[in-house]
């Protein structure tokens, strides 16, 4: 079983900006848990000699053409954000520095 | 640090040698932007030239941009790399808000482009083989405005304002190995390197390249090594120099300061540090270790990029030609001394001197201006002389000098306009009035009051003496207040005094 604590849960809901209620954190806890442990499983059988693979399908080279499309207005961008401006998203202070 | 704590830079080259290393971020002039078909264009309204991609909206999924492809293969070639067969875009997680899905689109373990090499001339002739270890793909971020505090940076900030517009602006990072041997030339050798990425990414034309705008942004590392030690320093890692002249100035800087810390028995923290362009000094950032976990992983929402040798070898075939071998050529062209060829290459305004010439300008006249005038003001206002004024106006200018509607001393005030931002050489003539004077009429006037002023002159002239003219064609020129021709000023003196 791993080792996924509620703490971890909340604190990576928090970095998320996702407000889960304390019964969501414990039952994502276990769902988290599972998945783990599944990936672990897997790791057991993914040798060295097995190439890593991101995709079902083996397809390369899907591009698009240069070309300008519709864009959003900024009153669109910003419907879903909690808080802005008025033309830009407004966000607590951040402590840390850019990447 | 206070600048009376720095060691002296060439005290600090005798017990120190630096290593140097350099990630340049290049800002691709797409139409589109990386993963999105939102209009590649930074600036305008905030918020505005963004799709649902840009923002990582649920449900939408990114494309990759063909030309940024194409163009990151050119620069690739150019900087002398192999061109990965197959590589893949690969997740940058991290929590910050200037990308909105909190993680960055990037190339990890499987970069397009690897191992290339730079030839960087400096100005004193030396010639440095740069080695490149990789350059890779990835998109830009968005800019954050930090509200609140005292200082408006992001230490005591109250919030954070968000256009999401640069988002998704396709970048080509390249990312250099240690570079040690520099010594003494360290700060020249780290500014020639940036300027000739730059002459590279302009001759692809797949940048718009100007620093000043963050087409073009380098972050420098540095550490020192102590003499004999066989010991690499804790490297620093300086960022915002956002032009040629601070990355010379910040490594400087950075080997001074470090030098002193060393010196005194102190360790180097290993840390993100921040130009200030104003001071003259860096200060402390974020510090940072090389096990900075990012938790990369392939990015599952693209496909692996696997372009045809006949692609590359298309693209190879249509690369212009190396700034090495580009010098070699212009100086030969324009004819220059080789005294005259440094100041140009000094002034690392080559690039623009070419653009000017190629708009029509003699190669002198475009010299004079370029590393005479425009340098001289940007000078003044400590930016670029690339981004005071374009080529074309320069040519226009001189066009104008040639033609005679303009004199050199008329020329500098409407560049002092174009500057300013009042419109093209013609337009500023036009609004700020300023004509030559060809009529001969108040010449004449001019001249005639001139030549009575000096009796004694005008005795020379008539006995032949002819260079003594010089004396009221000066007076000349400084009553009309350097609106006269001072060709037809002459002619019209030598006439004037033989009547």
């Amino acid at each position: 079983m791993s080792e996924i604590t509620n703490d971890q849960v909340s604190h990576l809901a928090n970095l998320a900006r996702i407000a889960l209620t304390p019964e969501e954190i414990d039952k994502l806890t276990g769902e988290l848990g599972v998945i783990i442990d599944s990936i672990a499983k897997v790791s057991e059988v993914a040798t060295a000699d097995v190439p890593a693979t991101s995709h079902p399908i083996r397809l390369v080279n899907v591009f698009r053409p240069d070309v300008p499309g519709p864009t959003l207005t900024a009153k669109q961008a910003l419907a879903g954000a909690p808080e802005h401006d008025g033309s830009r998203f407004k966000v607590s202070a951040i402590l840390g520095e850019e990447q | 640090m206070a600048k009376a704590e720095l060691m002296d830079f060439d005290k600090a080259l005798e017990l120190f040698e630096p290593v140097l290393g350099f990630e340049v971020h290049v800002e691709l002039n797409t139409r589109t932007k990386m993963f999105s078909d939102a209009p590649n264009f930074f600036g305008g309204e905030p918020n505005t030239n963004i799709t649902p991609v840009d923002l990582g909206l649920p449900g939408s999924l990114p494309v990759v941009n063909e030309q940024a492809i194409r163009y990151s293969i050119s620069l690739g070639l150019a900087l002398g790399c192999e061109i990965a067969p197959s590589s893949r875009f690969a997740r940058k997680n991290y929590f910050y808000p200037d990308l909105a899905k909190n993680y960055q689109i990037s190339q990890y373990d499987e970069p397009i482009a690897h191992d290339g090499n730079v030839e960087v001339e400096l100005p004193n002739g030396k010639v440095f083989q740069v080695s490149i270890e990789r350059a890779h793909m990835e998109e830009d971020a968005g800019k954050l405005t930090h509200v609140g505090g005292a200082t408006g940076r992001i230490q005591g900030a109250e919030y954070s304002l968000v256009d999401y517009n640069r988002a998704g602006v396709p970048l080509v990072e390249i990312v250099t190995n240690m570079i040690s041997g520099a010594e003494h030339d360290a700060p020249e050798l780290a500014k020639a390197y940036v300027s000739t990425i730059r002459d590279i990414v302009v001759s692809l034309g797949i940048s718009d390249a100007k620093m000043e705008r963050g087409n073009l942004r380098c972050d420098a590392n540095i550490s020192l090594s102590p003499r004999g030690s066989g010991k690499l320093g804790t490297r620093t890692e300086t960022k915002n120099v956002n032009s040629l002249r601070s990355v010379e100035r910040a490594i400087r800087y950075e080997i001074q300061r470090q030098a002193a810390i060393l010196a005194k028995g102190g360790t180097i923290t290993q840390e993100t540090r921040h130009w200030h362009e104003d001071t003259g000094v860096t200060s402390a950032g974020r510090p940072k270790s090389d096990a900075d976990d990012y938790r990369y992983f392939p990015e599952p929402d693209l496909l692996p990029v696997e372009p045809s040798e006949a692609l590359i070898a298309e693209l190879r075939a249509a690369l212009p030609e190396a700034p090495a071998i580009r010098r070699r050529r212009l100086k030969e062209a324009w004819a220059f001394t080789d005294l005259e060829f440094q100041d140009v290459q000094n002034s690392g305004l080559v690039t623009e001197i070419e653009l000017t010439v190629a708009a029509g300008a003699a190669p002198a006249q475009a010299r004079k201006w370029w590393t005479g005038e425009i340098a001289r003001l940007a000078n003044l206002a400590s930016v670029d002389a690339s981004s005071l004024v374009s080529p074309l106006h320069v040519s226009e200018l001189v066009a104008m000098i040639d033609n005679g509607e303009l004199t050199d001393r008329l020329a500098r005030q409407v560049l002092e306009g174009v500057i300013a931002g009042e419109g093209s050489p013609a337009e500023v003539t036009k609004s700020r009035g300023l004509v030559v004077v060809s009529d001969d009429g108040a010449l004449i006037a001019a001249i005639d009051e001139a030549l009575a002023a000096q009796p004694d002159v005008l005795e020379k002239i008539r006995d032949g003496k002819v260079q003594a003219a010089g004396a009221v064609i000066g007076a000349v020129m400084k009553a009309m207040k350097g609106t006269a021709d001072a060709a037809r000023v002459r002619e019209l003196v030598l006439e004037r005094a033989q009547q």
